[in-house]
């Protein structure tokens, strides 16, 4: 552990990532006590403010703060993150060990239907189960954490067949340690690094795909403090108001920009790691 | 070769198949039906039980797919009543402007990656190698619907260099066409060109490394001749299975871009035909972009053949 | 000598590290006379293939490789050639041969285009004529049917087949000199013995010298004229085969004749004790004092010079030989240019 963060550690862009992200995380969670407006406060007497002092980021078409709707929606970006994140990992995980694990029609069938998946481009078959299930947050999350899902269902599948071979594996099996055991207790915590550095970049890719449908309308609610629906309102005002558009812009590239250089550090600082085990 | 790609086509068809599959059943399990979405409000049970009847759509589901699937190979893809077209006829029209704007976010994206990605990696740690590293990271993380929209605020209302949206076909008017063009495509292709930037660079540092360099060094080789005829079409190999790969995502990206730019693409039917719950539409877009996918891939596997000679045997 | 080919004077190659400065060759000389095969052996990492690279200038480009001394081929120091004139150098005057033939060539082009790549670019000649040449070579090293292989992948070669090719590469243009590092290591025991006649039969016929790197003193007795022993970035004994097998001077030396098996004899082999000294890290004296039997009190303190041991051109870098000659003086070598043979 000590060892991996040195390495990470001498990434300064990383770190920069690291940085940003534990920015982000205190915006989130401190967003009331940092936002200087409520973000769904309208004032017909401020709309479409440029950038000054009382509105730093100016105000859009109904008045309402950019800034504070952009720390609001720290919270939303951050929680389809974690929870579609997270969708996609155990489902993901859960595929790909399953299918690693016991090889032959198993594995034919889970692997073919993640290839089958992996054709679709995701912001499409998002779209679809959108359509599917109804714009709303908790579907949003769902939908984005099942397009990500055979992304995790591969690197899970490669990592545990890579070390299931190995000769720790065959020990355990001699000893009789039964299946489900040698799986959670021996395979997972050694397929840990790939996931790891994946969750990170699907991070990212979580953050631009809720922006990227809800700019088109199929995502999230149109009052809801989301960066994606600000950038598609500001987009209509582009002409008379640039800051309603730009700022979000910025803020959603930042995040994904802190978590795809996180992943990629964490990936230089585990690779070493990576390469042992292989070995 | 042509066992090669025989065998890559063997392999692409339960995909296809696959393909097919779910996007019948996945488009089926949206809310509504087509019956309803065309009868609009005001209808009476029985006028839809009767459409459905001409549909088929009172047969059991899985008699539809087989019946859906076997008009799909003879190429009939339904009737599409947003377009009021047949479904076929309503993408093709679409095709060329995707397939234009795909293959010049491609160009773009190449144009940038090769050289940027091969210079920063022969100057591996200079500040171009980390400028390169830098603009890399940012290409991918910048979301192309608000490089676009950027883009529409710069060149088009401030600067006026550009029409901010509306199309232009290619033969109303070429420079037309490849003004109404050029910015969707560097919003689209950024991020494909940043990806293939940062695999030309580190697929570049890998090959530099290998004996045969070495050995081009040791015959006398000159720097320009190594790194062009040497390096760079082993170098080459990773990259353009990435290139592969990323067509999904200009395939994804184009509905978005289409969007903004107001482009009439594949990718911007496919959204229309959600919003106007066009299920026979969906269906046929979905497949058919799915399959381009796997297409472009097959057709990625043969260049891959192509520039590596150990694989095609 | 005027029939040197080469002659390398003190040379070091320094790499700079973040860990530091590893000394991988720590002034090395040695001389490659005209048509002869020189030896040299030595442990992986004792700098055997920095030498060779450092003298064909494949090493020093970046500004974390250090190399000083003197290379003087034909009597002119490739040290002070431009990277453009060292290109005209290599290939054509000076040619090397890989260890691993499965990678040495590339995998993208026929093994004919590779090899026609020669002439094109330091003779200038047509792509035709080129081709030819490829043929001619092929056919020289003893590859059958040579027009069919020439437009073939080096994926479609065999592993000795791919060395053979290799080695047409480098006698394409005619070279004075080969380094060959490590050539029949990764190949088979049969195939090993075929490439070595090959390199012995081209010297013959086209009084090419080869410096041939490797660990394998079976590979110098079969094939080579004279012998360097290096050991931890430097020269410690050189002289002829016989010299050398027969009458080994350094320790080192020894331990390596030792450590062969002799055919039909029951004694058990004496491997040499321990490891080779960190190149980080090195130790004052002599770098052989952890791992020598015979170590003394001055071998810890300063490091011995070569010398001739028993005649003028066999030396050894010892201070058992200042004991039997200097009469125990350690101090002769400290100050004095270590005496050339030639």
């Amino acid at each position: 552990m000590n060892e991996i963060w040195y390495q990470f550690k001498k990434n300064k862009i990383a770190l920069f990532g690291l940085g940003m992200t534990v920015m982000f995380i205190i915006f989130a969670i401190l967003a009331p006590l940092i936002a200087p407006y409520d973000p769904y406060e309208m004032s017909t007497s401020d709309s479409l403010a440029g950038p000054s002092l009382a509105h730093l980021m100016g105000t859009d078409q109904f008045g309402r703060d950019i800034l504070s709707r952009i720390i609001y929606g720290t919270r939303i970006s951050l929680q389809v993150g974690i929870i579609s994140v997270g969708i996609s990992l155990v489902l993901g995980t859960l595929i790909g060990l399953v299918a690693a694990y016991y090889g032959r029609w198993v594995d034919m069938v889970l692997s073919r239907f993640t290839d089958v998946l992996f054709s679709f481009p995701d912001i499409l078959l998002a779209l679809v189960i959108m359509a599917i299930l109804g714009p709303s947050l908790t579907n949003l999350m769902i939908a984005i954490g099942i397009v990500y899902t055979p992304i995790f269902a591969r690197i899970a599948r490669g990592a545990v067949l890579s070390i299931k071979s190995s000769l720790y594996i065959d020990a355990a099996k001699s000893m009789g340690v039964s299946n489900r055991k040698i799986m959670w207790k021996h395979i997972l915590p050694n397929s840990m690094a790939p996931l790891i550095v994946q969750v990170t970049l699907s991070f990212a890719f979580a953050i631009l795909a809720e922006a990227a449908l809800s700019f088109l309308g199929l995502g999230v609610s149109p009052d809801t403090p989301s960066w994606g629906i600000m950038l598609s309102e500001g987009k209509n005002w582009m002409e008379t108001a640039w800051w309603i558009a730009v700022f979000p812009g910025i803020a959603i590239t930042l995040a994904v920009f802190s978590f795809n250089v996180m992943g990629d550090g964490l990936r230089d600082a585990l690779d070493p790691k990576l390469k042992n085990e292989s070995s | 070769m042509i066992a090669y790609i025989i065998r890559r086509l063997l392999i692409a068809i339960p995909v296809l198949f696959g393909i097919s599959l779910i996007a019948f059943f996945m488009v089926r399990l949206v809310p509504g039906d087509t019956v309803t979405a065309m009868l609009g409000n005001s209808y009476t049970p029985e006028q839809a039980e009767a459409l459905r009847a001409q549909y088929g759509l009172d047969e059991p589901i899985i008699t539809q797919y087989i019946l859906w699937l076997t008009n799909v190979l003879q190429g009939d893809f339904g009737f599409s009543h947003f377009t009021n077209t047949p479904v076929l006829e309503a993408i093709l029209l679409r095709l060329p402007v995707t397939i234009e704007l795909a293959l010049l976010s491609v160009v773009i994206a190449v144009i940038l990656a090769i050289p940027l990605g091969t210079i920063a990696a022969l100057k591996r740690n200079s500040k171009f190698d980390y400028g390169a590293s830098l603009f890399g990271m940012l290409g991918i993380s910048i979301p192309n619907f608000w490089l676009g929209t950027l883009m529409i605020l710069f060149f088009s209302l401030w600067a006026g260099w550009f029409p901010s949206g509306g199309f232009v076909g290619l033969y109303e008017s070429v420079w037309g066409n490849l003004q109404s063009m050029i910015l969707p495509a560097i919003a689209l292709g950024t991020a494909v060109g940043a990806v293939a930037m940062r695999m030309t660079r580190s697929s570049m540092l890998e090959v530099t490394n290998q004996d045969y360099i070495k050995m081009a060094r040791a015959k006398g080789v000159s720097s320009r001749r190594l790194i062009t005829k040497h390096a760079l079409k082993n170098a080459l190999v990773p990259v353009v299975t990435v290139l592969g790969i990323q067509t999904g995502y200009l395939l994804g990206g184009s509905v978005v871009v289409e969007q903004i730019f107001g482009l009439p693409g594949v990718g911007q039917l496919a959204l229309q035909a959600i919003t106007n719950r066009d299920y026979a539409l969906l269906q046929g877009t979905i497949l058919f972009i799915a399959s381009a996918f796997v297409i472009v891939n097959l057709i990625v596997d043969i260049i891959y053949g192509f520039l590596n000679p150990q694989i095609r045997y | 000598m005027a029939d040197n080919i080469l002659e390398v004077r003190d040379l070091k190659t320094h790499f700079h590290t973040n860990d530091g400065v590893v000394k991988a060759v720590d002034g090395v000389d040695l001389h490659v006379e005209k048509g002869e095969i020189l030896a040299i052996v030595g442990e992986s990492g004792c700098g055997k293939s920095v030498t060779s690279q450092s003298i064909m200038r494949l090493i020093g480009a970046k500004s974390s490789e250090k190399v000083s001394g003197e290379i003087l081929y034909h009597g002119e120091d490739l040290l002070s050639k431009t990277e453009k004139e060292m290109r005209q150098i290599r290939g054509k005057d000076m040619s090397m041969v890989f260890q691993d033939p499965m990678t040495s060539l590339n995998p993208a082009y026929k093994v004919g285009t590779q090899i026609a790549e020669m002439p094109i670019i330091h003779e200038k000649k047509d792509k035709k004529s080129s081709w030819k040449r490829a043929i001619d070579m092929l056919t020289k090293v003893g590859i059958p049917s040579p027009e069919k292989r020439a437009s073939q992948y080096p994926h479609q070669f065999s592993g000795g087949m791919r060395q053979r090719g290799v080695v047409a590469m480098s006698l394409a243009c005619d070279p004075d000199l080969i380094i060959a590092d490590e050539p029949t290591t990764a190949l088979d025991v049969t195939i090993q013995a075929q490439v070595l006649d090959l390199l012995r039969k081209l010297r013959d016929d086209t009084g090419t010298a080869i410096m041939m790197i490797t660990h394998d003193l079976g590979v110098v007795a079969e094939l080579c004229d004279r012998v360097a022993v290096m050991y931890a970035g430097k020269i410690v004994e050189e002289g002829t085969v016989a010299d050398i097998f027969d009458n080994p001077q350094h320790p080192y030396t020894q331990g390596l004749i030792h450590s062969l098996p002799k055919p039909g004899s029951r004694e058990r082999l004496k491997p040499i004790e321990g490891q080779p000294p960190n190149l980080h890290n090195l130790p004052e004296g002599c770098r052989f004092q952890d791992r020598c039997p015979f170590v003394m009190d001055v071998c810890r303190e300063k490091q011995p010079e070569l010398v001739p041991a028993d005649k003028q051109d066999h030396q050894a870098a010892c201070w058992l030989m200042g004991e039997e000659e200097n009469d125990g003086d350690g101090r002769t070598g400290e100050s004095e240019e270590p005496e050339k043979t030639f």
